[in-house]
């Protein structure tokens, strides 16, 4: 509980909250959930300007952690940091460390699309392939040589997509394109193709905001389940669902950390006045 | 505290926070009255005071509708929701504040016909209402002003009150041993005593309820109690 009391102090010197809050997420991390992924002073820069300040931060195991801030805030930029998204970006240049599971993600020897299987993201907007149901979910397994056509690739589609609690609705029409979808479904068909190649890490970004209140309960139930068997990052500009679904939460402002902490503490009590203002919708 | 940028939402927390306001003043006013009733034996007034406890009771049900109006509405985080459970919290604590001063007027009205040599009494149960009053006023304002440490203050000057009621306790039982035609008034005299210390009680959760608004924690200390009446036994010398 110490480091609870110097978060609070730090709250006006920025580095110090960052610092501390790093250190606090580390220490109300409950006992048998070990860090995941970890960055250390974390910056990115677009050409000149730098998007990115320091993010020091530890992301628990199988645990939901949620990125809230305004728009520009940094929250997805860093998102696109753990499965090096932010390499298609030429001008795109990140400084400092980020390891999972241990392993610095940005070393050379790293192939960026051996890391994307392990770290997979689902978008916005659902963006299934302009193929079958059934192609979706296999596309990934195939390039990856996961699996090869058969009753193998067959069992993965099927796990996949139960897994992603879509394979009832589904079932009867796996050769039909995967477009022909709603738009939950779409959604749930993308994260069935994200967990089809076995990944430990799920990236969302504002994975419910095209979706309408059924969907996206369907959605935050999939997630809910999911983070038995993943960790899952979510970006997010709903308080409610951040609240909802995440464990852990951190907020973003002009893109530093400002604070991490339970999901819990931080909708009932932050520590730090601009989080307050922020998720009570005040002016800052 | 910043404004919302939904000034409908602000204008909602600050009509929240008057109406508790209101209701502070209106039992302060009630617990005045119930006092007052009782040392001048005044028992026109104690039937008015009877009569306004209706009032606290429709502000409690005005307030409570309001928060979970609030609640279902606008999702409040944070200190916006701490201020709509202080809300609900406090103004039960006050209806039950009104509730006993409205008891303690109904025996201002018992103790009319049967008084005689009880003034002594009287005047140590009005210094206790005196306390109790004090101490509303000191937390209400602690409330208006969002300050933590000034509702702790009321928590801990608690046992003051809780000191008073433990003399008049034994002086009662006293009375009653030595001549048994006092008991009847005595018992109803036990019970506006009690009444005070319960709601000297009533202000320390409010003390508490604003400390939580104000940090954000509950208190986790438990409040210093001298009330040790319920352990007092008494027996009659032969």
């Amino acid at each position: 509980m110490a480091s609870f009391e110097t978060t609070m102090e730090a709250g006006t010197a920025m580095n110090e909250t960052v610092k501390d809050a790093a250190a606090s997420a580390a220490a109300v991390m409950p006992v048998g959930h070990e860090t995941k992924i970890s960055a250390t002073k974390v910056s990115v820069f677009y050409g000149e300007k730098q998007a990115l300040f320091d993010v020091s931060i530890d992301i628990p195991a199988r645990q939901v952690m949620a990125f809230i801030g305004p728009s520009g805030c940094g929250k997805s930029t860093f998102l696109r940091c753990i499965n090096r998204m932010n390499d298609t970006i030429d001008i795109c240049r990140v400084t400092g460390t980020i390891a999972i599971d241990g392993a610095d993600i940005y070393d050379p020897k790293i192939d960026p699309v051996l890391l994307r299987a392990r770290v997979g993201m689902v978008f916005q907007k659902p963006n299934p392939f302009p193929k079958s149901i059934y192609d979706n979910i296999a596309y990934g397994p195939r390039i990856h040589g996961v699996a090869k056509a058969g009753s193998q690739m067959d069992e993965i589609v099927e796990t996949s997509l139960r897994r992603a609690g879509l394979w009832n609705e589904v079932k009867d029409r796996l050769r039909e394109p995967g477009t022909g979808l709603s738009g939950g479904q779409q959604q749930r068909l993308c994260i069935a193709r994200a967990i089809a190649v076995n990944p430990d890490v799920i990236l969302m970004d504002e994975p419910c905001s095209a979706l309408d209140p059924i969907a996206t309960a369907k959605v935050e139930e999939l997630i809910d389940e999911l983070r038995e068997r993943y960790t899952i990052v979510i970006v997010t500009h709903s308080m409610q669902q951040a609240a909802r679904v995440s464990q852990k939460a951190a907020f973003f402002h002009l893109g530093n950390l400002i604070e991490v902490d339970e999901t819990e503490r931080m909708f009932t009590n932050p520590r730090d006045q601009r989080t307050q203002d922020y998720i009570t919708g005040r002016f800052g | 505290m910043t404004q919302h940028i939904v000034k409908s939402f602000q204008e909602e927390l600050d009509a929240l926070s008057a109406k508790i306001a209101q209701m502070g003043g209106l039992t302060e006013a009630q617990l005045s009255a119930a006092i007052e009733a009782v040392s001048r034996r005044d028992s026109q007034l104690a039937e008015r005071t009877i009569l306004e406890d209706q009032r606290i009771d429709a502000l409690e049900s005005d307030i409570e509708a309001h928060a979970v109006r609030m609640i279902a509405l606008r999702q409040p985080m944070a200190t916006d929701l701490r201020e709509a459970i202080a809300a609900i919290k406090i103004s039960i604590d006050l209806e039950r504040i009104g509730d006993l001063a409205k008891n303690i007027a109904k025996r201002a009205i018992v103790l009319q016909n049967d008084f005689e040599g009880a003034n002594r009494l009287i005047q140590g149960i009005s210094r206790m209402g005196r306390l109790a009053q004090r101490q509303l006023k000191h937390v209400l304002d602690a409330y208006s002003s969002r300050e933590a440490q000034a509702a702790m203050e009321v928590w801990r000057d608690d046992e003051e009150i809780d000191a008073m009621y433990n003399s008049v306790f034994r002086e009662l039982l006293t009375y009653m041993m030595e001549d048994p035609r006092t008991i009847g008034v005595s018992t109803h005299l036990l019970f506006v005593a009690k009444n005070i210390e319960r709601i000297g009680d009533h202000a320390t959760n409010i003390a508490e309820t604003v400390s939580y608004l104000v940090t954000g924690e509950w208190v986790a200390d438990e409040r210093p109690k001298s009330d040790t009446t319920s352990t007092t036994a008494v027996k009659a010398e032969s």
